[in-house]
């Protein structure tokens, strides 16, 4: 499906990964999630072993490590935050090269750091192996409110229409001999956007109307059936249920 | 009315009176039939009430006086999943008719909501592309289309309902030359009542034998295309203007049904 449809973050494939039905990814990657965030951060040999889990995937779904550690500078902003933890939590204080740093604030700048880049790289792999569209009818197919399904599928649709409008007002402000330099042109630059919000609304009033034309009634109707076999769900869970005994034996051990 | 007439036509609107909620009355009772089978165009300048004649054909604007029926069906709330089915409405711009991800499932949309599924709906999506000589976009999302593919898609979209009778808002609108006549060419090969509302008279004379003027919200003139379009009076009464140099005396009217 979606050939032309490429995303940034998908990478093209036949691996088995890439034709595991959406909805079973979807609910591994989740499960996954939760498994890691509930090990105790402690077990640092446990996140070494799920990091051999995830790489096991990737290598599994043929994505080549640098494309995966590159999506995975997303992170970088979120981390910020756990690298401050040492120098301002309070409480027992080590002293490392020199610098004074919390106990309690490195352990948690590591929780932090290792289940973020865990759950991050997790995502990175799905979204990779994944369309748009799929995880679209994932979401639809484990039940979640329609209504979020129908904003994040019209979010795909009309982000590009949105962002093009965007260009052509900026290419007209030009034109005219506008550029912004300083706070002195943000006045002009919010009336921009509220210009955009409003065409962007009426745009949204005209899609409704030619959404009740069709017979919407307020539910999307169901197109694409996607299933998944006994087979197919074990194949998806295994990633989940490994790491599922790793978390055991770090609570255990 | 004789019955006969009652049986055939593909739309009928009697005594349409609106007026908006803001006092603005866009229609005075505007009274017309179209026949099954037939190419009507709706001319008008602008802020004639085109665009609110077109949203009482399926039942989206209601509320004023006068009635619309659809092949015998009247408009009104007790019908309306299956009047929305029969009129198919082209929206002027594509971008807010294909508002699916991909063109497939936009054109499933419409029949998906009537309850089509599987293979049927699969047969009825492939049908309606090829009509409009699109199968091969099938996967393809629609902006990543152009400008005149998405105007064919949106038109497939509204054949997928298999309507009574295809209304299209300005058709011809923003397409380049070719565009434009590949779109007639599938205009015309296509088996169904078409409602043409445009300003593009050229394309009218060659797509409609029968044009409407719709002006001050009452049908001011109803007739042949080439015959209204030769009246100078009338053009001019209704702010309709030639495109410079065309004489519509000097080219064939459009031939009807074979």
């Amino acid at each position: 499906m979606g050939a032309g449809h490429a995303h940034k973050l998908y990478r093209h494939g036949h691996s088995p990964v890439h034709g595991l039905p959406p909805h079973t990814k979807l609910a591994a990657v989740f499960a996954f999630v939760v498994v890691v965030v509930s090990t105790p951060r402690e077990a640092m040999w446990a996140f070494g072993l799920y990091a051999v889990l995830l790489t096991l995937v990737a290598y599994v779904a043929r994505v080549p490590a640098g494309f995966l550690l590159k999506r995975l500078l997303i992170e970088v902003p979120f981390v910020a935050f756990a690298v401050l933890m040492p120098f301002v939590a309070e409480g027992e204080r080590v002293e490392v090269l020199g610098m004074s740093l919390s106990v309690s604030g490195l352990w948690g700048a590591w929780n932090v750091l290792a289940k973020g880049t865990l759950g991050v790289a997790a995502s990175v792999l799905l979204a990779s192996t994944t369309e748009l569209r799929e995880l679209l009818l994932g979401l639809q197919r484990l039940k979640l409110p329609p209504l979020l399904v129908q904003i994040a599928s019209f979010m795909i649709r009309y982000g590009d229409v949105i962002t093009d409008e965007m260009r052509r007002m900026r290419i007209a402000r030009e034109s005219r001999g506008f550029e912004a330099r300083g706070v002195r042109h943000w006045g002009v630059l919010a009336k921009s956007a509220g210009a955009l919000f409003i065409r962007s609304y009426e745009r949204g009033e005209r899609v409704h109307l030619a959404m009740i034309s069709r017979g919407y009634t307020g539910s999307m109707p169901v197109i694409d059936e996607v299933t998944a076999s006994r087979a197919q769900w074990s194949y998806a869970f295994a990633l989940p249920f490994a790491a599922l005994v790793v978390c055991l034996l770090g609570w255990t051990l | 009315m004789d019955p006969v007439t009652a049986v055939t036509a593909s739309l009928e609107v009697s005594g349409l009176a609106f007026a908006y909620p803001d006092g603005h009355q866009a229609l005075f009772g505007v009274d017309f039939t179209i026949a099954r089978g037939e190419r009507v165009a709706l001319l008008g300048p602008n802020g004639a009430g085109k665009t609110t004649l077109v949203l009482h054909l399926n039942g989206i604007l209601t509320g004023g006086t006068g009635t619309v029926r659809v092949a015998g069906l009247p408009v009104g709330r007790e019908h309306m999943a299956q009047i929305r089915r029969r009129v198919g409405i082209v929206f002027q711009d594509p971008d807010d008719q294909l508002f699916m991800p991909t063109v497939r499932e936009d054109v499933a949309f419409g029949p998906a909501a009537a309850g089509l599924r599987g293979p049927e709906l699969e047969a009825r999506v492939d049908h309606a592309l090829a009509l409009v000589g699109m199968a091969a976009f099938k996967d393809r999302p629609p902006h990543h289309l152009s400008f005149g593919q998405r105007r064919r898609v949106a038109v497939a979209t509204v054949l997928a309902m298999e309507p009574e009778i295809l209304v299209l808002d300005e058709p011809s609108s923003n397409l380049d030359p070719a565009s434009r006549r590949e779109l007639a060419d599938i205009l015309r090969s296509l088996d169904v009542t078409v409602l043409m509302v445009t300003h593009d008279l050229p394309y009218a004379l060659e797509l409609c034998p029968r044009s409407l003027v719709l002006s001050d919200g009452v049908i001011a003139a109803d007739g042949k295309t080439a015959d209204l379009l030769a009246d100078d009076e009338l053009m001019r009464a209704h702010r309709l203007e030639l495109p410079y140099g065309f004489d519509p005396r000097s080219v064939p009217a459009a031939p009807g049904r074979p």
